[in-house]
């Protein structure tokens, strides 16, 4: 009882924070609306029985990428007038569009059906004495193997897509530190103490030529 | 009476008794942590620290608390009120959520749970969320600085953290906190991981915006970062939360890598001693090492700690854990093989 109280709880508050990312002014809010929306899906996970997937959810979207979504939200100047100007023109062809998907998703909910037997072929059953990361990991290691790397392979082409899309050569090479030389630095190399006679002044001896920093 | 303890209610009676068992004695602990800081820097720099309110100064955190309740809260123009009351309370309420999963003696943790290691920095990765609202929601350069500086911080020092944690759990064969403690039996892992574990403790320094990693509220040049406009119960709040945070990072530093509640010699006048009483001298140890290091070090400049997280600890952490996972496949060590 406790169990489907928790659930419906959870899943309420996961779609009314879905619904508040979506329509509130405030693009921070809306991020932060989001980033409560994943913590309610980590818990649902979680009363589904399924902690590992609950926690790895919320270490990744929360922890991580929710935080560099904030980040960009935060630093951007988003300019509430101009967002809102266009919506008198684009309303009708966005009700329109929105009509017609909503049609579709009726017609394809109205119509799916799911064949009785395949459940039993897709569900891969959670095997007992087994924590379930140990269950996962089983059958991602063995099984899905090709498919798991292939979808690293995915992330890794993404991510050096990123970094080739930023990264631009500067016109003259930046002034970049370099620690090991700045850590070898010795007194002696830069100090020398001078025993200054009276009315003659300090005879400096000859000093290195600066090395430029570059 | 077994009975009752097993009923519904029965359970949410002892988990609310075990809670404040462990609430309460971790809050005493926070007021004497700041306490003890200061007596320790007050050691390092030939001076006596606080020693005027009660004997030996030691009622001075509460004469600090008492002070600090009586100011007045002051929210500033054009703060988004709601966030900027929230930003303290998820502060703090993380730091002591994380403690549901560390075991303080053997069986003694409120939720020994499967994925405690996971729990755990699932818990510590939210913590820069408090950070990020409450520099985000002051309306105010300073403690927007303070905050962007913060979460790069987090983030680029989590990722280490977690190759670390990782290389524990492939050691322990588990994820659970008490089964990764007592597979310390033989040794600690802070013998085979020890590069590693310093890795962890330096991350956990700048996980907790300790110095030298204190950029995020550098008085020299932001003021107070993402705390500047904070006043009174809200600014104990937070205060309260670095410093929670920072016997938490000892705890985890304690149980994954120094044994945990075991004693350091398993033989007889050291195993009389109870377990709580070594975790606790473990903690403190750690959290000597944290004054001290505030007491020694002068901050790094804020380039410096980007490139010792992301071009020294992530290539050490992630090689170590190939190497560890790599030596123990070819011996054939692996707990579950």
């Amino acid at each position: 009882m406790i169990a489907n109280l928790a659930f419906y709880l959870f899943s309420f508050i996961l779609l009314a924070s879905a619904v508040m990312v979506v329509t509130s002014r405030n693009p921070v809010h809306a991020v932060l609306f989001l980033i409560l929306g994943f913590l309610n899906a980590a818990v649902l996970f979680l009363l589904a029985g399924a902690e590992f997937l609950a926690f790895i959810l919320a270490i990744v979207y929360v922890g991580a990428v929710a935080v560099l979504f904030l980040f960009v939200v935060m630093m951007l100047d988003v300019d509430f007038v101009a967002l809102q100007e266009g919506f008198q023109r684009y309303a009708p062809v966005g009700a329109l569009v929105a009509l017609i998907m909503f049609v579709e998703l009726v017609f394809i909910a109205s119509s799916w059906a799911i064949a009785p037997a395949s459940g039993a072929y897709r569900l891969f059953p959670m095997p007992d004495n087994l924590t379930n990361a140990a269950a996962l990991g089983n059958l991602l290691y063995t099984a899905y193997l090709p498919l798991f790397q292939l979808g690293g392979v995915v992330l890794l082409v993404a991510m050096i897509g990123a970094i080739v899309l930023t990264h631009r050569d500067k016109p003259r090479p930046a002034r970049a530190q370099n620690l090991a030389a700045q850590h070898a630095r010795k007194p002696e190399d830069t100090l020398a103490l001078v025993r200054a006679q009276l009315g003659q002044g300090a005879a400096l001896p000859e000093a290195a030529p600066e090395k430029e920093h570059s | 009476m077994t009975g009752f303890w097993d009923s519904t209610t029965g359970f949410v009676i002892l988990t609310v008794l075990k809670t404040l068992a462990l609430v309460v004695p971790l809050l005493i602990g926070v007021a004497y942590l700041t306490y003890a800081e200061r007596k320790v820097l007050g050691a390092i720099q030939v001076r006596k620290g606080p020693n005027r309110v009660g004997p030996f100064g030691l009622m001075q955190p509460f004469a600090d608390a008492l002070k600090m309740l009586t100011k007045e809260t002051v929210v500033p123009d054009g703060a988004d009120r709601l966030l900027f009351v929230l930003a303290p309370m998820i502060t703090f309420g993380l730091a002591v959520m994380a403690w549901a999963v560390i075991p303080v003696n053997a069986g003694w943790a409120i939720a020994d749970i499967n994925v405690g290691v996971l729990y755990l920095f699932a818990v510590s990765s939210l913590g820069v969320y408090g950070i990020i609202i409450a520099g985000w929601a002051s309306n105010s350069k300073y403690a927007f600085l303070g905050a962007m500086r913060s979460a790069a911080q987090m983030v680029s020092y989590e990722v280490s953290m977690g190759f670390v944690i990782v290389t524990v759990i492939l050691l322990a064969g588990s994820q659970n906190l008490t089964q990764i403690v007592l597979s310390q039996k033989q040794f600690w892992y802070a013998v085979p991981l020890f590069p590693v574990f310093v890795i962890f403790f330096i991350s956990g320094l700048a996980e907790t915006n300790r110095a030298p990693f204190d950029l995020a509220e550098g008085e020299s040049e932001l003021v107070a970062g993402f705390m500047v406009e904070y006043s009174a119960m809200s600014f104990a709040l937070f205060f309260l939360g670095e410093y929670a945070n920072m016997i938490l990072i000892s705890g985890m530093t304690t149980t994954l890598f120094l044994g945990g509640w075991l004693s350091p010699l398993p033989f007889a006048p050291f195993t009389m001693i109870p377990g709580v009483l070594w975790f606790l001298l473990k903690i403190c140890i750690c959290l000597f090492v944290f004054i001290w290091v505030r007491g020694t070090l002068p901050r790094v400049r804020y380039d410096q700690l980007m490139a010792l997280g992301w071009k020294v600890f992530l290539p050490v952490s992630l090689v170590y854990l190939v190497a560890v996972a790599g030596v123990m496949e070819y011996f054939g060590w692996f707990p579950h093989a």
